[in-house]
Parts: C-alpha cells; structure tokens; sequence
C-alpha cells in the first residue's frame, strides 16, 4: 500500500517539478547539499537564527491580532494581552524574550565568522547581506521597543530619533520629519508600527538572499579551507538537519527558560510605567543588546562625532572583508589573530557593561579606552596583522585533516565511515 | 551519495527496524509538541476575559410603554425588546404553528406574553431588520421586515416570508423583579 500511494505522489511531484522545480530545488539544496564534514556546533547559529526570524514573525503577527496602535490606547492593549488575551502573556514574553534571543544568536554567528574568516573571498556579499540583515533587526527591534508605550519606549524614541538632530543645519528638520510632530507622539508611534511590521519581511527577503549567496560556495569550516571533493563533505541531510534540530532543542531550552522563569530579567521595569511625555525615567539604558553601540555614543564627548562614531561601529562591518589582509580564513592558523580576536570579544562586552552604568568616573575612562580599541581593531590591527603574522601551514584537505586527527578529529568520528564513495 | 540514500529508504522498507521505531517515536513526540506549541497562539483568539467580562446586560423596564419598543446593546449586539399590546399578542397566539417555517408557539419564546425580547439580528445573513422606531415599515404581519433581502418577521419574531431560514433568536435572560431583566 505504502508502495502504491509513494508511486502515485512522486508522479504528481514529478509533474509539477518539469514546470516548477520546487522540490528539485529542496532536493538540491536542504538533501543532497555537500555540507564540509568537519563544522562544528558554531556552525548552528544560522539555522537557529532563521528559526528566531520565523518565531519572531509569528508571535509578531498574533501580537498584532490585539494590539492599538495609538498614543492612548497602546499601553493599555498591552497590558490586555497580558492580562485578558487567552496565552497572550506568553506570546508577548515569547516575542520579547525572543528580540534578545534573536541578537544573542546574530551576535554569536557574527563573532564565529570573524573567528573563522567566513567574510573572506569569495563570501564577502555573504558577510555584507549579513551586515544588512544586523542593521534592520536593530531598526526593527527598536521600533518594536516603542510600541508598548512605557516609559522606556518614549525616551527611547525620543533619544534615539534626537540622534539625527546631530546632523549640521538640517538636523533639527530631519527630527520634526521623524516624529510627524514636534514631540515624539501618536504620528510616530503610528509610522513606527507600521514599520515595524514591515521590516521583518524585508529581512526576509534579505536572508534568503543571504542563503542563496551561502549556498553558491557552501558553508566556510573551522579549518577555513575549500572543500575539494566528496570526500570532503557529507549531505546536509541528515547529518545537519539532525545536528542543527539537537541544537534547537537546547536552544528552546534556554529561551524557555526566559519566556517562563525570568520573562522580564533582561528587560526594564520602567516600561510598566504608561509614557509621560513630562518627565525622564533617572536611568536610561537600551536593551542589553544595544548596550555597546550606545557606550560609543556616550564615551565621545562632541555630540556630532559621538553619533558618527556609534553608527560608524555597525557600518564598519561592510569593510570587514577587505580590511583584513591575511589570506588565511581560520584563526586556527593564525598564531596572533587567534588571541586578537578574544580583545575584541572582551572589549564589546566590556563596552556593554559602560553602556549599562551611569556615565561617571571609571566608566567613561574605560569607555573611551573601548572605543578607541575597537576602532584599532578593525582599522589597525586587522590589516596590520595579516600583512606581518605568519600563518601556520594548512592541512592537505578537509578529509586529510577529520581523519588524521589532529585538528579536526574529534568532529570527524560520527560521519566518517559512512562517507566513503 | 544519492545511491547510497536510496539503498538505505528500500533496506528500511524491507524490515522494521531499530531506526524506524526512533523515527517514529521521535516524530511522534514532536508532532506532540508542534500542537502544544501551536494551540497557545489558536486559542489567543478567542474572546478575551474583558470581552467575556461585557457578557450581560441589565435592562429596566419600567419606562417603555404598553406598544413601545426599545433597543439595547448585548455583547455588541442589538436586542430588540417590545411591550406588546393584548391585540398583537393574540395574533401571536393565534397563528396555526403548521404553517411557520420555523414551528415555535409564542408561549415558548416568551417568559411575560407582554414581554417580547428577540436579538434583532437577522437570521438570513446577520441584518439588523426594521420595526424599531414609528414609521419603520414593519411588514404585513406587524413585526419585523430585513430591508436587506425581504424577510419578514411577525409579532412574535418568527419568519413568515423571505430568505431567512428561522425565527429571530431569543437570548437568555431572566427577570431580576418586575420589570427588571437582566440578558445574558
């Protein structure tokens, strides 16, 4: 029976696939895909943050099903849902413990591709997609920051869009437009809903172009060599889609317990509090994943370069691929790198904990001293030390390396006898 | 690799395996909590506490005169409350029940026979009909008339002609005192 019923689908499949090659193309790309047989649980953040997108998507549209967007009323459809709404409590700490989980996930895959030099020739549009993907989930997260219309959603509003006033002779102008108004108000908080249901389908958009340009060369490895045959590489199924759902399930393991036990640990308290347009929370911090970006903004002491600076640190990234020299991707042999990279980890955290303290006394000392080291970083160090280090030499071949041991050993056992043709 | 993939599907077809217990196991545990996952953002739906909350309407009598009719809100929804005069309350009483097509004596839609309260929702595709204020075309039975589709309804809401399929709905409600009543 089950032979019959395979044979009249496949038909139906094989049909439709000579007009549309939909399935051809799943085949192609989610099943036979030659995956390097050596990637390692830093590879899953991808995947998982593609499922965030999609969580994110979901929960957003359901919010949406309740939610008002007006000065007036927002505050309190919110706290419908969380009160009166069937689940809708857990639909909103899902999407808002979601947004932190999404950037912790993004942040990760970023610091893994600048360990392993996944930017490097010929993955550079790939790194700069990925770029853009970063840039519309901070304007997204923000504008779906306001929509509560707490008190932390006004000012955020207000600072952030105030960033723009920096601007020379037309700042003020460009504020005014931003807001619709002459105070951030029902105009703005408008807009910034419709926008913020928008964006994410761009970023949609923008993700499967990022997975067409990824799936042109295939995924970089821990040893940062090309795969050069099927020796080399296992099929992406099932060898990485029951990798990357072990990876999901210890995941949901950790966002679960946010939404669950500590739905409001990595938020504020003052975005309880319904927005009063006449008075400023004392201490105002983003959230903690925009912490580092406004420690930039704050360790300048002039307004205009303060500015440029904390959006300079983002658009940075696009240069990425040609400001390192080296021509070596994994920092596996990189002797200097290798320990380079971790400043630059401890700096962005050491500048998250400025952007979380009140300007005063060691923080803007260790603020200023962060800034300057991440901009060395990336302008000095980066092309600097991949004109002078000594790389060590590379394995033969992915294959030599997983079955050699050594470097790669430990990933190679599972699929290793399966592989040979 | 597409080979060695295809050997592996018909060797698995030929016996139960080890593995086909885990497939099915594991898949099975996870359609579970694929539908657990799910019915949270289903049930998100339904009508809030606050909206349940508005569930009854409370209605004082005592001003609507005998021939008067009154409209009030429940749940969103007209209700259409008329003080009959004894003549309309025969012609109710009165019609043969063979003849409706929706067969409901008028005691059974009635707790007062002076009381008629009917959701003044039509029950062809949800209009609101006629018959409320003094002038409203009520129809040749007196009652009401849907200017959406010519249904028209008698003194007792029940449907005497046109598309709708049954008589206008009584909501539950119970008098609280004497001219007090409380719907819902």
């Amino acid at each position: 029976m089950a032979q019959t019923s395979l044979g009249a689908t496949s038909r139906i499949i094989r049909w439709i696939d000579h007009r549309l090659p939909f399935v051809a193309m799943l085949q192609r790309e989610l099943y036979d895909y030659p995956t390097p047989r050596n990637l390692s649980y830093w590879w899953n953040f991808g995947s998982l943050s593609g499922i965030m997108l999609v969580v994110m998507i979901v929960t957003g549209i359901f919010l949406a099903m309740q939610y008002t967007p007006h000065a007036d009323l927002a505050f309190d459809s919110v706290e419908r849902i969380m009160r009166d709404v069937d689940w809708g409590w857990m639909l909103r700490y899902a999407h808002m413990n979601g947004a932190s989980m999404f950037f912790a996930l993004v942040y990760i895959h970023l610091f893994r591709g600048l360990y392993y030099g996944s930017y490097k020739q010929p993955r550079e549009l790939l790194w700069i997609l990925g770029v853009i993907i970063l840039i519309l989930m901070i304007m997204t997260a923000f504008m779906g920051y306001v929509l509560p219309w707490g008190q932390m959603s006004y000012w955020a509003a207000t600072v952030i869009t105030n960033l723009f006033s920096a601007i020379p002779l037309i700042g003020q102008s460009i504020v005014t437009f931003l807001w619709g108004g002459f105070t951030v108000g029902n105009p703005t908080l408008n807009r910034f809903y419709a926008l913020h249901y928008l964006l994410p389908f761009v970023i949609l958009a923008v993700v499967l172009l990022h997975l067409i340009a990824l799936h042109r060369f295939g995924s970089n490895n821990p040893l940062g060599i090309d795969k050069r045959g099927p020796q080399d590489t296992l099929p992406f199924h099932p060898y990485f889609t029951i990798k990357d759902l072990f990876g999901l399930a210890v995941f949901l393991l950790i966002y679960s317990f946010f939404v669950f036990y500590a739905p409001n640990f990595l938020g504020s308290s003052d975005n309880y509090i319904p927005a009063n347009p006449m008075q400023t929370p004392n201490h105002i911090v983003p959230e903690w994943y925009l912490l580092p970006y406004y420690a930039i903004l704050r360790s300048v002491p002039n307004k205009l370069l303060g500015v440029i600076l904390a959006f300079g640190s983002i658009f940075l990234m696009f240069l990425v691929p040609w400001l390192d020299t080296s021509p070596v991707r994994s920092a596996r042999f990189r002797p200097v790198y290798k320990w380079v990279f971790w400043l630059l980890v401890i700096d962005v955290i050491a500048l998250g904990w400025v952007g979380a303290n009140p300007p005063e006394g060691l923080v803007v000392t260790v603020g200023q001293i962060a800034t300057l080291y991440y901009f060395v970083h990336f302008l000095v160090l980066f092309p600097v030390i991949g004109k002078l280090e000594r790389p060590r030499p590379l394995p033969a071949s992915i294959a030599a390396a997983v079955l050699q041991g050594g470097t790669g050993a430990r990933l190679g056992t599972a699929g290793a006898p399966v592989a040979k043709p | 690799m597409a080979d060695l993939t295809q050997q592996n599907v018909s060797g698995a077809h030929a016996e139960e395996t080890r593995r086909d217990f885990l497939i099915l196991t594991a898949t099975a545990v996870g359609a579970v909590g694929v539908a657990a996952t799910i019915w949270p953002f289903i049930a998100s739906l339904n009508p809030a506490r606050d909206t349940l909350a508005l569930a009854t309407t409370e209605v004082d009598l005592a001003p609507v005169q005998v021939g008067q009719r009154l409209t009030v809100a429940w749940r969103g929804k007209p209700v259409f409350i008329d003080h009959r005069t004894p003549e309309e309350i025969k012609t109710a009483e009165d019609v043969n029940i063979s003849d409706l097509r929706d067969p409901q004596p008028d005691s059974a839609r009635v707790k007062k026979p002076e009381w008629l309260v009917i959701i003044g929702v039509c029950t062809h595709l949800g209009c609101i009909p006629l018959g409320q204020k003094t002038g409203d075309d009520r129809g040749p039975y007196g009652g009401w008339f849907c200017p959406c589709h010519g249904s028209i309804y008698d003194t007792s809401g029940r449907i005497r002609q046109g598309p709708a399929p049954a008589n206008l709905v009584v909501p539950p409600y119970e008098f609280t005192g004497d001219t007090m009543i409380k719907i819902g």
